[in-house]
């Protein structure tokens, strides 16, 4: 499959990379890792008649602790995350969530950033984003803006971001002592978009409370979601069982999914209610100084 | 039309030549250089058979654009083998029986390779991890698996012998236009 013709531009600077989005109006295109953006290309699902590659720009590929906060540049690669000694130890729901997105050669070339730019419902970082209380550093003709991760995913394919405008930097928040993540999907196979997946983030208190709970889902409806009903329900409460069962309940009932080849609604929620209930089991348990490693 | 001159290395052979912008890497590297052992299977970056090395690292190549690679070293399956011998990788795939109908093998071979250039020991878990972005439908992976273990056996039994032996003979150097 060959996609329609396009001009290619590679600056060498963000700067330059902006003053060309705005040139061409709403007629260009960034790309990074490519990974979508390229399969839409050649679908013809997309059709810019520029691509603005960002590749080419020196030192936007860092992934910096510093500051209280995790700084992750436009182009760290999703591979650069799973080899990130930092990301495992102090952001494990970042790690667990880059180590299931696409496959590990896609994720060679695949940018965080990307994953978030992109605003497809179906793409893992958002909710993780969203459960972390990230926020996205855009530059844009008129400077910098920061937007928060939950204020940043407005429907299906769009987000806040303007045609001119790039996302240049995922900024994390550094969870606080006694907090834990995990991410849970559901996939038919390597590669595929979730089914369902659930992010999960946890701060406990010196009791075992529940200090602070971010709870967002994947692909059950236009954008990610964050199932605040469920984030207030544990609030103050002890992680137990009937608890954990109950916030997942909560989740599902804020699911908003659509039959599709990967399962009926019905099937969906519920999987939203099995994912929430092990992602803040696992959550929990890292929160309680655990150290639970998943994959090979 | 957009056209852009670009200068990419493949194998250790400098080929300058003038693409279109949309012009995919996978089909630089067939139609331009004619270097057909690379295949296209899927063309949407699920199968992995267009399995290349771009500055070390494995990409699909149906998911890259050509003027992307521009200055950059590309490794293809044909520069695995050197002066009429067989990479390990694929005398592992020989040895084991790592095919059957064969159109998986160059890029599953591509990955191997960068693999075991990361880590020469890994466990059979790392191993299909790293195969997990590559498919076959024939052998149910437990001989590509074999094979790869054949392979990082031969590679730590001769490091300990002889040095690494180069990405690229140095030197060679040839443009196509």
């Amino acid at each position: 499959m060959i996609p329609s013709q396009f001009d290619y531009v590679a600056p060498s600077t963000l700067d330059d990379a902006v003053t060309l989005l705005r040139e061409h109006g709403g007629e260009a295109k960034v790309i990074s890792g490519g990974q979508s953006l390229i399969p839409m290309l050649k679908l013809r699902l997309a059709a810019p008649t520029v691509l603005v590659d960002i590749n080419r720009i020196d030192g936007l590929d860092y992934i910096e602790d510093r500051d209280g906060a995790l700084h992750i540049g436009a182009l760290a690669r999703e591979a650069d995350i799973e080899q990130s000694a930092v990301v495992r130890q102090r952001y494990p729901l970042l790690y667990d969530t880059a180590r299931v997105i696409a496959d590990p050669i896609v994720r060679n070339s695949a940018t965080i950033c990307g994953n978030v730019a992109h605003g497809d419902p179906g793409n893992d970082h958002p909710a993780t984003m969203i459960a972390l209380d990230a926020s996205f550093v855009i530059l844009g003709p008129n400077g910098t803006r920061t937007v928060a991760a939950r204020d940043f995913f407005v429907g299906l394919f769009t987000t806040v971001l303007e045609p001119d405008e790039i996302l240049t930097e995922v900024v994390i928040p550094t969870p606080p002592p006694r907090s834990g993540g995990a991410y849970f999907k559901l996939e038919r196979k390597v590669g595929d978009f979730a089914t369902a997946a659930v992010a999960a983030q946890l701060t406990l208190d010196a009791n075992g409370n529940c200090q602070r709970a971010g709870i967002a889902l994947t692909n059950v409806g236009p954008t990610p979601i964050r199932a605040t009903s469920a984030e207030g329900f544990l609030q103050n409460k002890p992680l137990d069982p009937i608890n954990v069962a109950q916030a997942a309940l909560l989740a599902a009932d804020a699911a908003e999914p659509v039959a599709d080849w990967r399962g009926s609604e019905d099937y969906k929620r519920d999987l939203i209610r099995v994912l929430t209930s092990r992602a803040l089991t696992l959550a929990g348990r890292r929160a309680r100084g655990e150290t639970i490693n998943r994959g090979s | 039309m957009s056209t852009h001159d670009i200068t990419v290395t493949v194998n250790g052979q400098t080929h300058a030549a003038e693409v279109e912008s949309r012009l995919l890497l996978v089909h630089f590297i067939r139609e331009n250089l004619r270097l057909t052992g690379t295949h296209i299977g899927c063309d949407t970056s699920h199968c992995g058979a267009c399995t290349v090395i771009v500055d070390g690292r494995p990409v699909k190549s149906c998911t890259m654009f050509a003027v992307q690679a521009d200055g950059r070293a590309v490794r293809t399956v044909e520069g695995l083998e050197v002066a009429g011998a067989l990479h390990p990788v694929q005398a592992g795939f020989k040895e084991e029986h790592g095919l059957q109908c064969g159109y998986c093998t160059p890029g599953m071979m591509m990955t191997a390779t960068a693999l075991l250039e990361s880590n020469a020991s890994p466990s059979e878990g790392e191993i299909r991890q790293a195969i997990s972005g590559n498919l076959c439908r024939c052998t149910g992976y437990v001989n590509i698996v074999k094979a790869i273990q054949h392979a990082a056996a031969t590679i730590r039994a001769t490091k300990t012998e002889t040095p690494a032996r180069g990405v690229a003979a140095a030197g060679q150097s040839a443009t196509t236009a």
